[in-house]
């Protein structure tokens, strides 16, 4: 199974309400193709960086989208011919958050060892924690 | 004799903006270090302009890490971060 992550702009002139129901309409595209939505963020309306056709702004929604690829592209279809679609960013996550994952295994790991016979890290930390409380401090941390 | 040598620490130092205390010493440097090691960033997520933004000099281009000092892991994945970031509108492609 891969991870997606949908990015789209709405055009800025397409009311909330409209919003809504463009968003619940694309969510259940995917979901009728057997992908499942595990997140829906609006970013809400912000300034583009460039224009994009005649809009200087536009409202940004992210879906996070777990299927197997095919879905993703009836998706993509859609948003194609949806006028009140600007612009549509599709990028799979699901590698760079295994990645990330395995940098933080190993960075737990690491400061488990070490913090049995050096001290621990670099940073001016007073008093030396246990193992544990290392690794949760950590995770609090990312 | 004094001033030719301030003259060469001068040329040399192109870029670095803290200029070196001592007269003679002049390509000891504090080294950059890292800022995503420092803050154990494991993935650097193209949505947040903000961050973005720092490493995209007047121009709009990419801050390369001779500049910034960042690892070339995070400046791989900062390079596609901005690259993603610049089609979805969050950065633009160029500055005048």
């Amino acid at each position: 199974m891969r991870v997606y992550e949908v990015l789209f702009i709405v055009a800025p002139n397409i009311e909330e309400s409209d919003i809504d129901t463009l968003v619940t309409q694309l969510s259940d595209v995917a979901t009728n193709q057997g992908a499942r939505i595990a997140k829906i963020d609006r970013m809400g309306r912000r300034r583009l960086a460039y224009p994009i056709g005649k809009f200087n702004d536009g409202h940004y929604v992210v879906f996070t989208v777990e299927g197997s690829g095919a879905e993703i592209a009836e998706l993509e279809r859609r948003m194609r011919v949806t006028d009140a679609v600007i612009r549509y960013i599709t990028i799979r996550i699901d590698e760079d958050l295994k990645r990330a994952e395995k940098f933080r295994a190993r960075r737990a790991a690491h400061a488990a060892a070490s913090a049995g016979s050096r001290r621990g890290g670099r940073r001016a930390e007073p008093v030396l924690p246990i193992g544990d409380e290392e690794e949760g401090e950590e995770e609090a941390e990312v | 004799m004094s001033s030719e040598h301030r003259e060469h620490g001068r040329r040399d130092d192109r870029g670095g903006r803290q200029g070196g205390g001592g007269g003679g010493r002049r390509f000891i440097r504090a080294r950059k270090s890292c800022r995503f090691c420092a803050d154990k960033v494991d993935y650097i997520d193209y949505k947040d302009g903000r961050l973005l933004g720092s490493y995209i000099p007047e121009r709009g281009k990419i801050l390369p890490r001779r500049i910034s000092g960042t690892c070339a892991p995070h400046q791989r994945m900062l390079a596609t971060a901005i690259k993603r970031a610049r089609n979805a509108a969050i950065l633009p492609f160029t500055l005048d």
